[in-house]
């Protein structure tokens, strides 16, 4: 089973990104082999439609949940559509976050805010 | 770092000047102007230090290479924002144009490409505070994204610090969506008129939906006292904080022109500014209260 | 209640203008209007319109605006992908076997469409607000609203300034704030710029601004000082420091501010405020006709 955690550094002592859309990459974990792959993301120079860009990209790479501090409208559009769960980030840290999930200490995202339409060049 | 964010839906209703005079109260070391459009704090801030300038570039726009055009018209005919024209050669309108590439796309002699486009610049000062600010170029989109780097460029500059203070743009929309992202609370200034409090009414619905702590506040509040009263009114009915009041004062008005705060003498407009300014200050820092309902 | 009576020769359309909000545009495009023997009043300002507040309308007629969108045939569709890596704005994603169209973000340039090697996405429409067409007393007020959530209000402002009209009538186009995007849709047509202004050092950095658009529109322009009060005046002194012309001034005003904020119409309900607005109508139309002599 593999989880994606928007990321602000390549390294396992990287602090989670509060944003996802436009976190500078993504942490893919493999629970059963405890893989570790940072990949770039790519959606984060977007003018606008971030999050369903980065959504796609972590879509294709056949994760299965995200962790997450906050989550746009479309993105998880996205996400439903290809059945990834959103969970909610308990602090900053990558390790706490992947052994609470390992627990299923983590809760399902409830707050999804609106697309924010970055675009802005109308 | 608790980030405070001042909006008015409508322009004219002294956010920066109440801007201004927040950063001198909380003696903010991190301040950020993200109306990009018309950028107005570094007027009032007096910064001597030279800011470090970064060029920001925006949506990639099309130009043509005239020498390979074989003049087909394919470029003109499937462009659907009217942006490219043919006199003696095909012209790109470059305000017209949305950088879609379909005219790239399309041209059988490859003569059209996107090249991106500066389309403003990004200023820091950094000298006894961080401050971070910056200006679209006349005629460009993308101000939700410059806004975004304005908040960025000032979270990067200073790790540690209690408050920053943003001052935010005017309207509604994408400008304003990319302030509200990611702060601790806003603070409205609203104008006691029918149209500032329309304004003042969606700005409320969108950091509603971005579920952003809300607090009211009114500017100029003895040019028409009974419009004041409804905002008042209107806030006790949807449960959200009225801060204060703070009065129309020619005495103000003169301070700022000579690029002076309102808070750094004795006026009526300053003590008023004081008072919104705890009243404000609490709730900031008040640890995760509901204020706002769940509507 | 007519007030200028001054002959109109042509077909007239004057754009309202300033940096930033607040400055009074609106209230001296309404009055202006109001003040003349007949107008068009254009509220450009889609997000926010204000003027049908003082003018309040009456025999409103309502014509919807409509994008294009694209939508795809399922069945069509081979997961190819083509119209995603094409598309700027990412619009489109595919998941779960299928290609999800995000309608909010597409900036409708019809490429997904265009080049679908399978024909699998066509073109729909879709309602993104409307303009609007009333009347009161004198004049015919139009008002462009655009739908919360929608992301771009040009296509209204294209509609709204669609002319066909060859009478001699003269138009008052109540721009956005700013000089963004909207605001230069505002003013292409335009055939002369008011640019407002108020007295302070912000007022005057954000006069800097939008004296730049115009000029770089190549548009024949002219400032009223609105606010004026006697003292420092830092947008009166960039107008004489770079030799703009200055319309007229409006004084600071109790009486004015609180006609505005109670959305009334000042000369229809003084007559201090009908001679102030007739004798700046008059210098108006005479220096837009003026500079439009020069041009042609």
């Amino acid at each position: 089973m593999k989880i994606a955690i928007p990321v602000d550094e390549k390294s396992m002592n990287s602090p989670v990104c509060v944003s996802f859309g436009r976190a500078p990459y993504f942490l893919i974990y493999d629970i059963d082999t405890s893989e570790s792959v940072f990949i770039n993301n790519l959606a984060a120079s977007s003018q606008g439609g971030a999050g369903i860009r980065a959504a796609q990209l972590i879509a294709d790479n056949a994760v299965d949940a995200l962790l997450t501090f906050r989550c746009g409208q479309n993105a998880a559009d996205v996400f439903n559509a290809a059945s990834i769960r959103i969970y909610k980030i308990i602090n900053e840290s990558i390790e706490e976050n992947i052994n609470a999930f390992k627990d299923e200490k983590l809760s399902l995202l409830g707050e999804i805010h609106a697309g924010f339409h970055g675009h802005g060049n109308r | 770092m608790k980030q405070l964010l001042i909006l008015s839906g409508k322009g004219g209703t002294g956010k920066t000047t109440i801007a201004s005079a927040f950063i001198k109260l909380s003696n903010a070391k991190a301040y950020a102007d993200c109306d990009v459009d018309a950028p107005n704090l570094h007027l009032v801030m007096n910064h001597l230090s030279k800011p470090k300038r970064t060029d920001f570039y925006g949506l990639p726009k099309a130009e043509v290479n005239t020498e390979l055009c074989i003049h087909c018209h394919l470029c003109i005919k499937n462009c659907q924002f009217g942006a490219i024209t043919e006199e003696k050669e095909i012209k790109i309108d470059p305000f017209s144009c949305e950088g879609c590439g379909v005219c790239e796309a399309i041209c059988p002699a490859k003569a059209i490409s996107l090249k991106p486009m500066v389309s403003g610049e990004l200023m820091l000062y950094k000298d006894n505070a961080v401050f971070s600010t910056a200006q679209l170029k006349t005629g460009s989109g993308n101000s939700g994204l410059l806004v975004t780097e304005v908040k960025k460029q000032m979270k990067e500059a200073i790790k540690e610090t209690p408050i920053a203070i943003i001052d935010g743009s005017p309207g509604i929309g994408c400008p304003v969506i990319a302030s509200l992202n990611g702060i601790d609370m806003v603070l409205i200034v609203a104008e006691p008129s029918v149209s500032g409090i329309q304004d003042m009414e969606r700005i409320i619905k969108t950091a509603k939906k971005l579920q952003t702590k809300i607090a009211v506040c009114v500017n100029k509040y003895d040019i028409n006292p009974a419009k004041n009263q409804e905002i008042e009114v209107f806030c006790e009915k949807s449960s959200l904080p009225f801060v204060g009041k703070i009065p129309y004062d020619s005495d103000a008005v003169k301070a700022i022109n000579e690029g002076k705060c309102i808070t750094d003498f004795d006026c009526l407009a300053g003590e008023a500014a004081k008072d919104v300014y705890a009243k404000t200050m609490e709730l900031l820092l008040k640890e995760s209260e509901e204020l706002y309902c769940d509507n | 209640m007519p007030g200028f009576t001054g002959m109109v020769t042509d077909r007239m359309k004057i754009a309202v203008l300033s940096g930033k909000g607040g400055t009074g545009k609106t209230m001296v495009s309404v009055n202006l209007s109001a003040v003349a023997k007949k107008a068009f009043y254009i509220d450009c300002d889609v997000e926010e319109p204000n003027g049908y507040l003082f003018f309040k309308p009456a025999s409103v007629v309502s014509d919807k605006v409509e994008i294009k969108l694209p939508v795809v045939d399922e069945n069509l569709c081979i997961g190819c992908r083509k119209c995603i890596n094409f598309c700027k704005f990412n619009a489109l994603a595919y998941v779960g076997n299928k290609l999800r169209i995000f309608e909010e973000i597409c900036h409708s340039c019809g490429g997904c469409v265009l080049f679908c090697p399978e024909r699998a996405l066509s073109v729909k429409y879709k309602t993104i607000g409307y303009v609007q067409k009333g009347v009161s007393e004198n004049v015919s007020v139009m008002t462009g609203i655009l739908n919360p959530g929608e992301s771009s209000g040009v296509p209204i402002i294209k509609k709204l300034l669609k002319d066909d009209i060859q009478d001699p009538i003269i138009s008052f186009i109540d721009c956005p704030p700013g000089s963004a995007c909207v605001v230069m849709e505002s003013i292409k047509d335009a055939d002369y710029c008011i640019l407002v202004a108020e007295p302070s050092l912000f007022g005057a950095h954000n006069l800097a601004m939008v004296y730049d658009l115009v000029k770089m529109f190549g548009k024949p322009h002219g400032v009223i000082l609105n606010k004026y009060l006697n003292g420092n005046n830092p947008s009166e002194e960039f107008c004489l420091k770079n030799g703009i012309n200055i319309l007229g001034k409006i004084p600071f005003d109790n009486e004015l501010g609180l006609l505005n904020s109670n959305g009334l119409i000042a000369v229809r309900e003084s007559e201090k405020y009908k001679r102030i607005f007739s004798s700046l109508l008059t210098k108006v139309i005479k220096e837009a006709q003026h500079e439009t002599v020069i041009n042609s």
